[in-house]
């Protein structure tokens, strides 16, 4: 275990090399180079202005413009999830070649995968301070939680990553499932609306580790709030849990990847 | 320094090979069915097959080991063990320092990067550290001879150009062990040369190098120490030309096609110049190859086939005694056959195989080959390359000089020298 990190740290200049390979393909195959970036959170949050729009309709009130922040700030760390689980998924099936010709560890593909996707959040994040600046959204001192809240769905990105990496070697369609996982997490996952909504039963929704963290940044950043911090710990709890296990799923299987892929 | 840089340990590797569950949606239903049906996999579900058995050797510093054997006999197997791509199922295995492998050297190139992209990232890849590849970034692209086209993608690249630029990466990674596999077939003959001298190099820098080919010249040439596989098992380790011999004349590289209830074998096969038996040749010299035959049961038509193959094992010449106008022979039980070819080797410099195979034309099969039969190495002079050998001169030479009013041609020395000739 020790060793195996201190050569992931060894081999931490193929991490950044690896990545670096993944963003700058992205943004050369694109012409739109950095619209890749703001593409998904531009189409999360207009999504979110239509449902955000209905729901205005059926309460018979006005659509409210810090409501519309909320949807912006937390379509940001849920496109960064997608993409990251996306792109790790199909991160060694793509690197055949690499897999099978080389020697290093492997993870260095599901962790390459988040730093690229974390530089999109980069990129986007810059278009949100314009938006949020735009709406005329404030600034407080609960913005200290945002980088906890970024490091708690980096480790489950992570973690989730190496679980999905592996498994699609072995499974063929595992990649299908992951891509339908995707696509309707979203409707579990408090981006277009807030647990708030749901009085108490929100709870339940809570229990889905992404929710508390979604949630946080919607507070800290929209609302000028303090995330809830038990359920917080309890995400945090959670990303730990499946990066450490995702982590030992994926060097059990590791030295199985050159000859099943 | 006699260190020991590589050493294998009863090395075993086993692979699965049959019905393997690729997709969940086999996987599901076939556990499910098992669970109701109490039904243990079958054993042809999950058939094994020994790759490597009991593989131990050495290879000190300094120090050129060749792996040679026909296809499946698991040379590659071994090679992804020792680079750790692949674990052994038992034994052990140590290499000390940086290993570098020549096994696929465009491996890590992304076809949408540029060239100079793509020595970085492969650099990286192949272990080298930034500032490494940073100051070694003018030889890598002077050695790949592809300056002018460094700053495009490489998918715009030829075959060739794309593999002297993985190959110029991989040969300036400074290994302290260095696996080639058959690269040396990548690339024209001047740059297969820059490769040799880029091995002679990191051998002499105190490197440990492990070479597989088929070519048996270059590991002849190049190898300290050679060693025989045969499905997965080591038949022989020891001096290259002792190893090779026993490679060329083992029965399963002989017999590969044959059937044993063939009732015609070919019991010899003789290589000799006008002295008698003999491996080295000049290019443009006559030998006889003197091949006998024995029939173990009555026998249709048969006719002998010699053929002659290079060291990558093409075809290049290939006659019949039936094409040369000899009636094919019918043999009784215990007869026995001779004949003897006569040919001019017009070869170019190089190893060649001569081999022979029996056709029998009643029932249109292959009675019995010998591939090869025997290893020769032909020598030519005038630095002739290819194949074959055309015996080329110059016989004219001249020169217009453009400074020269009367724009008329003159001969140069070497045209005498060509008539002479």
């Amino acid at each position: 275990m020790k060793e195996a990190l201190q050569e992931l740290y060894k081999y931490r200049g193929l991490l950044y090399m690896i990545a670096y390979r993944d963003i700058k393909v992205r943004y050369k195959q694109s012409i739109m180079g950095f619209l890749w970036a703001v593409l998904m959170p531009v189409l999360i949050v207009l999504s979110g202005v239509v449902v955000r729009f209905a729901y205005a309709m059926a309460a018979h009130a006005p659509l409210n413009m810090s409501d519309i922040a909320g949807v912006a700030v937390k379509s940001l760390p849920w496109a960064f999830l997608v993409s990251t689980i996306r792109f790790a998924c199909l991160s060694l099936i793509n690197n055949k070649e690499l897999v099978t010709k080389i020697y290093f560890p492997k993870e260095i593909f599901p962790i390459a995968a988040m730093l690229a996707s974390l530089f999109d959040l980069l990129v986007a994040s810059g278009a949100l301070v314009i938006f949020l600046v735009l709406l005329h959204t404030g600034w407080s001192s609960y913005l200290v939680w945002a980088p906890l809240l970024l490091l708690a769905i980096v480790l489950l990105a992570v973690g989730v990553g190496m679980i999905v990496a592996a498994a699609s070697l072995y499974f063929r369609d595992v990649k299908f499932l992951v891509e339908v996982f995707l696509t309707f997490g979203i409707f579990f996952t408090p981006v277009f609306y807030d647990v708030s909504m749901f009085g108490d039963k929100g709870k339940w929704l809570l229990l889905n580790p992404v929710s508390p963290i979604l949630d946080g940044f919607g507070a800290c950043i929209a609302k000028q709030q303090a995330p809830n911090l038990p359920w917080l710990a309890y995400s945090l709890a959670c990303s730990l849990l499946t990066l450490v296990g995702g982590y030992f799923f994926f060097k059990h299987l590791e030295p199985g990847f050159a000859e099943s892929i | 320094m006699s260190d020991v840089a590589i050493r294998m340990e009863h090395v075993y590797k086993k692979f699965r090979k049959g019905e393997v569950y690729n997709s969940l949606r086999d996987l599901l239903p076939a556990l499910t069915g098992r669970m109701f049906q109490q039904q243990e996999l079958s054993k042809s579900d999950w058939r094994e097959f020994w790759a490597l058995q009991d593989l131990s050797f050495e290879v000190k510093q300094g120090e050129c080991l060749g792996i040679i054997g026909r296809n499946g006999a698991g040379k590659s197997t071994a090679l992804k063990i020792l680079s750790r791509i692949m674990k052994p199922t038992r034994g052990h295995m140590v290499v000390h320092g940086r290993l570098s492998a020549l096994i696929e050297v465009t491996a890590g190139f992304h076809q949408d990067l540029t060239g100079r992209e793509n020595i970085f990232l492969n650099g990286t890849i192949l272990g080298m550290s930034k500032s490494e590849i940073e100051s070694k970034l003018d030889q890598i692209i002077a050695f790949s001879g592809i300056e002018e086209f460094i700053d495009t993608p490489v998918k715009r690249y030829s075959s060739g150009m794309f593999a002297r630029l993985g190959f110029s990466v991989a040969a300036h990674v400074d290994p302290d062990v260095l696996i080639v596999d058959e690269v040396l077939s990548v690339g024209d003959s001047l740059f297969q040369q820059k490769c040799i001298e880029r091995m002679r190099e990191v051998l002499r820098s105190g490197a440990a190098v492990l070479f597989v080919s088929h070519n048996m010249k270059t590991i002849a040439e190049f190898c300290d120490r050679c060693l025989l596989l045969e499905k997965g098992r080591t038949v022989t380790i020891g001096s290259p030309q002792e190893v090779i011999s026993t490679y060329m004349q083992s029965p399963a590289n002989r017999q590969a096609t044959a059937d044993n209830t063939m009732p015609v074998r070919i019991t010899s096969v003789k290589v000799r110049d006008e002295h008698g038996e003999c491996i080295h040749f000049r290019s443009g010299q006559r030998a006889w190859i003197d091949v006998e035959l024995t029939a173990h049961a009555r026998s249709g038509r048969t006719s002998v086939t010699f053929y002659i193959l290079d060291n990558k094992f093409t075809n290049v010449f290939d006659i019949s005694t039936e094409r040369l106008g000899h009636e094919a022979v019918e043999l009784q039980e215990g007869d026995k056959y001779r004949c003897t070819f006569e040919v001019t080797l017009n070869l170019a410099d190089g190893t060649f195989h001569p081999s022979v195979v029996l056709y029998r034309y009643d029932i249109q099969t292959v009675s019995d080959r010998w591939e090869p039969a025997a290893t020769i190495y032909v020598s030519a002079k005038d630095g002739v390359r290819g194949i074959a050998n055309c015996f080329p001169q110059v016989v004219r030479q001249e020169i217009c000089k453009a400074s020269d009013s009367d724009a008329v041609w003159i001969s140069s020395s070497l045209t005498s020298q060509g008539q002479r000739g």
